[in-house]
């Protein structure tokens, strides 16, 4: 994975609350077998009408939301299903970070294992960014701050270990690989086999 | 002292955690199917990287599996080309990284959570993972099971273990004997519906009381199922002799001496009396209410006879609006004022042999309503055949339902089993989320016996009165 250290991006906001990831990649869309191409599809029944046009009060589809790569989402965002093609989707529409008051603990999980960074900020913060949609922010992964055009200076939590991933463009996988000696001797010093 | 999660957890820490780095925890039972593995055997391939432990992995497919009735498997109509690559993929890598596949044709084919349980695969302190958020189900053994994402998937396609860092607890209590009419379902959406769906965030719940314990094992699963729906990772309930009589000569269940000394260390598989959990609620479900949802998640949730409730919560008042709009449901109204299109029997919350038969005693002598489509979906090959040996089948037909193939079918639309746009469902499944059953579909999710009762009716309707 490629390092990610910084993200600067005008954001989108969806102010709604409790977007799950049914809404984010609907399940007709999961018979895929790849990562690639899910951005299309990407929140399809909230940006899309019956016969294909743009839903034009849909945040998504405004003007303004072009190229922006900062989503500012309502509270408890990504609940439901594990599904990992709700962070892929994302990523592939354009999203780098997502920021809201609360995220869903799959959600989070696989978000972050894919670069997508996940910012949980306090209600306050939330609000302004929700009253300001568009406003240009800075996300330092490396420090773990949001930087609002004020110039004010928000800390947001992060994982120590993700965050450490995510700024070294660690894979997982491979670090896992290199427990294998321990994962060797945890098997044969069990007192019970599964 | 320990909680019965801390003592699952300490019993699979390979390396502990620390503040730099998450435990490197390891998993007694993966079990996998078609839609969230593709892209992890993927990666194992580019990089040439083997199984580690085929035989703790247990494969199966049920999502995109098509459950039209036929008479044999090989006439099966796959519903999609994407569903029909899906399906071939995952025989090619079961095949090709020497998984046993539990396919079709297979007795034992049904839905993960279904038959991890059936084929005593789910047991006692295991844990257990799977690249589906209803993982939590398995808990009701006592074992530590959670979804997964597909990255992580590969993790333990590849090491048997995972990143984790220990999640926090919450102890449900629920108390006091169910009225008549009234089901495990009913409980566990009153738990969500006080809690609400980002109430077990970062949690893992342990269901106590004597409620849990006088359940049987289809319903603490019914119970632990949907622990996911109100934020937790997990649900869990101690064992005890109700489990281990469950188990008892299923064929992935130990025997002889082994299974003596399962049973032996299972029976430690509990909360030590005066551990503390991080958190706590209580339900006293003697005064609960068959309960339905009218909004589109499971926490908007009431009794079947209680008005939709009114409320302007501040700032959250919009998605309310958006999800009462949705719905096409009436602030002040009962439910059962809106009429069904759809009735739903199944999934990995009530598509055990225990549900059907609740419904099934509701249709007795019935009729669906003429203007109600009824399906019912057995969640195992297993169900099936023990339904249809009861006779359930032919209850279910003669009423005018349909009885079909073992899968997940119209809990998640995936394999052609729909409601169409603006159709209202009443669904035994988990999640009423904004066309989850097809495109504008509304679902209210209820019991089976409330389903039933919904289906003849052709209104939501209070099972009670059927009874
Ligand atoms: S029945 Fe529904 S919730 Fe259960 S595993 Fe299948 S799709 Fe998921």
């Amino acid at each position: 994975m490629k390092p990610i250290l910084r993200i600067k991006s005008r954001t989108v906001a969806l102010p709604t609350k409790d977007i799950d990831t049914d809404q984010i990649i609907a399940a007709r869309f999961l018979t895929t077998t790849t990562r690639e191409g899910l951005g299309d599809k990407l929140f399809y029944d909230l940006r899309f009408n019956k016969d294909g046009g743009k839903k034009m009060d849909f945040p998504l589809n405004s003007s303004e939301a072009t190229g922006c790569a900062i989503l500012v989402a309502g509270n408890n965002f990504g609940c439901g299903s594990s599904r990992e093609h709700a962070p892929w989707a994302l990523l592939d529409y354009g999203f780098r970070a997502v920021i809201s008051t609360e995220i869903a603990d799959i959600f989070r999980n696989n978000s972050l294992k894919n670069g997508l960074v996940t910012v949980v900020v306090d209600r306050d913060t939330h609000q302004w960014l929700l009253e300001n949609q568009g406003a240009e922010l800075d996300i330092d992964v490396r420090a773990s701050t949001l930087t609002l055009p004020n110039g004010k200076v928000v800390e947001f939590p992060i994982d120590e270990f993700a965050r450490h991933c995510l700024v070294e463009g660690i894979d997982q996988l491979g670090y896992l690989q290199q427990q294998s000696d321990a994962i060797d001797r945890f098997e044969e010093n069990r007192t019970w086999t599964p | 002292m320990q909680t019965l999660l801390e003592k699952v957890w300490s019993d699979h820490v390979v390396v502990p955690e620390s503040t730099e780095t998450p435990a490197v925890l390891y998993v007694d039972l993966h079990i996998i199917h078609e839609v969230t593995t593709p892209q992890a055997f993927s990666l194992l391939r580019k990089h040439g990287i083997r199984v580690r432990r085929p035989e703790l992995t247990l494969a199966t497919m049920d999502h995109s599996t098509p459950t039209t009735p036929v008479a044999s498997f090989k006439d099966l109509a796959i519903v999609g080309d994407g569903a029909a690559n899906q399906i071939r993929q995952m025989e090619e890598n079961c095949r090709d990284f020497g998984l046993d596949l539990l396919g079709f044709g297979s007795d034992y084919r049904g839905i993960v959570h279904v038959i991890g349980p059936e084929l005593g695969a789910t047991q006692p302190g295991k844990t257990i993972v799977c690249g589906d958020s209803h993982s939590s189900t398995h808990g009701a053994f006592g074992a530590l099971a959670f979804g997964i994402g597909t990255t992580e998937v590969g993790h333990v396609l590849a090491t048997q273990c995972l990143l984790q860092r220990r999640p926090k607890t919450l102890a449900v209590n629920i108390d006091g004997q169910l009225a008549a009419g009234v089901t495990a379902k009913d409980i566990i959406l009153a738990v969500i519906g006080k809690i609400g769906v980002d109430g077990g965030t970062g949690h893992v719940i342990e269901y106590r009381g004597d409620t849990i314990r006088s359940m049987d094992m289809e319903q603490r699963m019914t119970v632990c199922n949907m622990s996911i729906e109100g934020g937790a990772r997990a649900g869990m309930v101690a064992p005890d002799e109700t489990t281990f009589d469950y188990l008892s000569g299923r064929p992935h269940a130990p025997t002889g001496a082994t299974w003596d000394a399962a049973v032996a260390r299972w029976q430690t598989m509990r909360t030590d009396d005066g551990a503390e959990f991080d958190r706590s609620v209580s339900l006293d479900a003697s005064n609960l209410e068959p309960m339905v949802t009218f909004g589109t998640n499971p926490g908007m949730v009431i009794g079947i006879n209680d008005p939709v409730p009114d409320f302007a919560d501040g700032a959250d008042d919009r998605s309310y609006r958006k999800a009462l709009a949705y719905m096409q449901v009436t602030p002040g109204k009962p439910m059962t004022e809106n009429s069904v299109d759809v009735v739903f029997i199944g999934s990995c919350t009530n598509g055990r042999l225990s549900d059907l038969e609740q419904a099934a005693e509701i249709l007795k002598g019935r009729k669906v309503a003429s203007s109600v489509s009824m399906m019912v979906v057995p969640g195992s090959q297993q169900v099936k055949n023990a339904a249809e040996a009861k006779g359930l089948d032919r209850i279910f037909l003669e009423a005018g339902a349909q009885w079909r193939e073992a899968g997940c079918s119209m809990c998640i639309g995936m394999n052609g089993d729909i409601a169409l746009p603006g159709q209202l469902s009443v669904s035994t499944s988990n999640r009423n989320f904004e066309g989850r059953q097809g495109v504008g579909a509304r679902t209210v999710l209820a019991s089976p016996a409330t389903a039933a009762a919904s289906a003849v009716s052709g209104k939501v309707a209070d099972p009670r009165l059927y009874m």
